[in-house]
């Protein structure tokens, strides 16, 4: 469902999204998802309808948000890309990749001034016979060094 | 270049995560493309992976002696491959041989992933002509408490890491008078160094599909809820389309089979949450709550989501049990050690020069696993220690890697084999550094819900800090010793509970890496020997 024109509130896209999930049972899960989907963020003003839509209390929902890292409350740079920081990938210096973002002036959990880019660190994207692992926009990247690290943060990854 | 010879070749290029993740996909796009071009006449499928992952992307071509491999391929090799005759499974460099036969995988026993790597996993014809669907018609010819009976005597305990027997679970869930009963699988596995669940998911959906539907059918549930981290984008589309598949062929919905069973199942997405990974935590999730710990009594099997009499298992678990009815509970339980019966899948990872999963029978020992499967490490260095089990597993010295992989073997040495993943760590690794982050992670990861756990993981990074930066050692190490008994103790789950052991092993282990009595390798850039280090470049 795309969100043309008028139809482009906060609360008009969370009505839309929670009617789509009404049938399910504690749908609060796939609803902020599907609000982060469309709006690339879990705004504050998202908080107090999904309360009264779902019949919840604003504390309840805006304990859901803020518990869950995947929920973001401010939007991302243009592409997300996530270094793996788990033990794995630790074997394999994925902290000299973490090295590597913050010389190039992206710290964990940064976006880039040009809002191309923001980093982030994930604790196990199932790829641990073939780290270090980085993700970008969903797509799964292995034996991951700092060059390709690099063209994987400027966009210039080759395939 | 023409090859007339040839009728239509079928190639196998893993869709699985890891092999896309070195170039699988543009791989069997540059197969495709010379197929489109007409130089040669070639379908390519995509399996799920072989689990031989150093050889990823691994390309399989049919030929009358079986199915002959090539890898670790690039698309720049492609060309050269058909060229040389690879559809015919001519000699080449990547050439492998016939793949069945290779040591690495002749020598396993693969029972749960004994179709993943070999099917389409999206193809109902290729699931039941290997053997697909003959535990759920088996099930239903019995009486849900004679299913419970059988689970119960193969021996099948929960693969998750507790190793709870499977059976006895589904005995109290059949038990529950409920009208509406739920099945849950726990598939946020979300420990560093097990990728199994993942490779299950991708490789051979219908699988837990039947073992959740076999579940329902045992217990009286009509409800299943497949509970997938979002970390893991590729397992959600590739079970949401199975599950599609399973509907509109009857293997799902009402009367499953032409049987009296009804069951539908619906998959969830995490959202970054690893605690989750626990079950009564995943269950609040479900519910669409903070994911926190429950108290446990009650325990799920008797009140479970949304108060209902609900069985929680593990992909892997879940996954097993259509083997189980097909087989018969004796067949699995002739396999294994003592009490740890059937096979194990062992995933190897980390500093490891061949990782990837090993699925044999309990009782083979860690040595075995990472020098004669895993081939020592990726860089080249010494093997300096495995953590096996996940974060919260022990770190273990080589002079340890004798023991048997068993439960009850590891317990008594002080680890635990938890769900089977090792992972592996050269000479350069600081072991204060591991241990510290054990207390870091369990911070971050936290539910919150009790005290031991949400503020012992904070001060356990701070101790670690003083001891290893000189201050008060000896008072600081005694302080540490006592944070790990009480958050052992105190903590409401495994999270807490299990922190301590990898942060006390690595201090048994290797004292000196926190006594400053270890001068630290400079750590180089890994390089691998040999092989390509970047997929897709």
């Amino acid at each position: 469902m795309t969100t043309s024109g008028s139809d482009v509130t906060v609360e008009s896209v969370v009505r839309r999204v929670v009617a789509r999930h009404r049938g399910e049972r504690g749908a609060l899960l796939p609803v902020l998802h599907a609000v982060q989907a469309e709006l690339g963020h879990v705004p504050q003003e998202a908080v107090p309808v999904l309360a009264e839509e779902l019949n919840l209390s604003r504390a309840d929902v805006h304990g859901v948000v803020t518990f869950y890292h995947d929920f973001r409350r401010e939007p991302a740079g243009r592409t997300t890309v996530r270094i793996c920081r788990a033990e794995a990938c630790q074997a394999l210096g994925a902290d000299q990749l973490v090295n590597y973002a913050r010389q190039s002036g992206l710290p964990l959990g940064e976006t880039a001034a040009d809002g191309s880019v923001t980093v982030e660190q994930v604790f196990c994207l199932g790829n641990c016979a073939l780290g270090p692992s980085v993700e970008a926009d969903g797509r799964l990247y292995g034996r991951v060094g700092p060059a390709k690290l690099g063209s994987i943060l400027n966009g210039t990854v080759s395939s | 270049m023409n090859n007339p010879a040839h009728s239509t070749a079928t190639v196998y290029v893993p869709r699985d995560s890891a092999a896309r993740s070195v170039g699988a996909d543009e791989v069997a796009q540059a197969l495709q493309h010379a197929a489109v071009r007409g130089d040669f006449a070639l379908d390519v499928v995509r399996n799920g992976s072989r689990g031989m992952l150093w050889l990823e992307p691994l390309v399989e071509v049919v030929t009358p002696q079986g199915r002959v491999g090539y890898g670790p391929v690039t698309s720049e090799d492609v060309e050269d491959l058909l060229a040389a005759g690879m559809l015919d499974g001519a000699d080449h460099p990547l050439r492998l041989g016939l793949v069945d036969e290779l040591p690495w995988l002749a020598r396993q026993n693969r029972v749960t992933f004994a179709r993943v790597g070999v099917t389409d996993p999206l193809s109902t014809e290729d699931y039941e002509a290997h053997g697909g669907l003959r535990g759920l018609r088996a099930a239903l010819e019995l009486a849900p408490a004679d299913v419970v009976a059988e689970v119960t005597a193969s021996g099948l305990r929960g693969r998750g890491g507790a190793g709870f027997p499977a059976g006895i679970k589904w005995k109290t869930v059949l038990d529950g008078a409920d009208e509406l009963k739920f099945v849950c699988c726990n598939a946020d596995e979300g420990d560093s160094g097990t990728f199994a669940d993942r490779m299950v998911m991708e490789g051979d959906p219908f699988m837990l599909i039947e073992g959740m539907t076999i579940a329902a059918h045992a217990v009286g549930a009509s409800e299943g809820y497949l509970y997938i981290r979002s970390e893991y984008p590729d397992a959600v589309a590739t079970m949401r389309r199975a599950i599609g598949i399973a509907r509109e062929h009857g293997w799902l919905g009402k009367n499953i089979l032409g049987s009296a069973l009804d069951f539908d199942l619906h998959v969830r997405v995490g959202a970054g949450a690893y605690i989750c990974g626990e079950e009564t935590s995943m269950l609040e999730s479900l519910e669409g709550k903070r994911g926190m710990v429950r108290a446990k009594p009650p325990i799920p099997a008797i009140e479970g989501l949304f108060g209902k009499p609900t069985v929680v298992n593990n992909v892997l678990t879940l996954a097993t049990v259509p083997v189980v009815l097909a087989e018969g509970a004796t067949a699995y339980e002739r396999l294994g050690v003592e009490r740890s019966r059937g096979t194990q899948v062992f995933q190897l990872g980390g500093n490891i020069a061949h990782g990837g999963i090993v699925e044999t029978a309990f009782g083979i020992t860690l040595r075995e696993l990472i020098e004669e499967y895993g081939g020592g490490t990726h860089s080249g260095r010494p093997v300096r220690t495995a953590q096996v089990g996940g974060p919260l597993g022990a770190y273990l010295p080589e002079s340890m890697f004798d023991l048997p992989m068993d439960y009850e073997a590891f317990a008594a040495a002080g680890a635990m084999v938890g769900h089977g993943g090792v992972v592996v760590f050269d000479d350069s690794v600081d072991m204060a550094a591991q241990a510290r982050f054990a207390m870091e992670f369990c911070a971050e990861e936290s539910c919150g819900k009790c005290t031991p756990c949400r503020v012992g993981a904070v001060r356990g990074v701070e101790v670690i800090d003083k001891i290893v930066g000189g201050t008060h050692r000896d008072e600081n190490l005694a302080l540490l010793e006592d944070l790990c008994d009480l958050m052992t103790e105190g903590s409401l789950c495994a999270m807490g509970g299990l922190t301590p052991l990898p942060v006390r092993s690595a201090l048994t282990h290797f004292p000196d890496d926190f006594l400053g009595g270890r001068r630290l390798l400079d750590i180089q850039p890994v390089q691998a020997t040999g092989a390509r280090t970047e997929g897709t470049e």
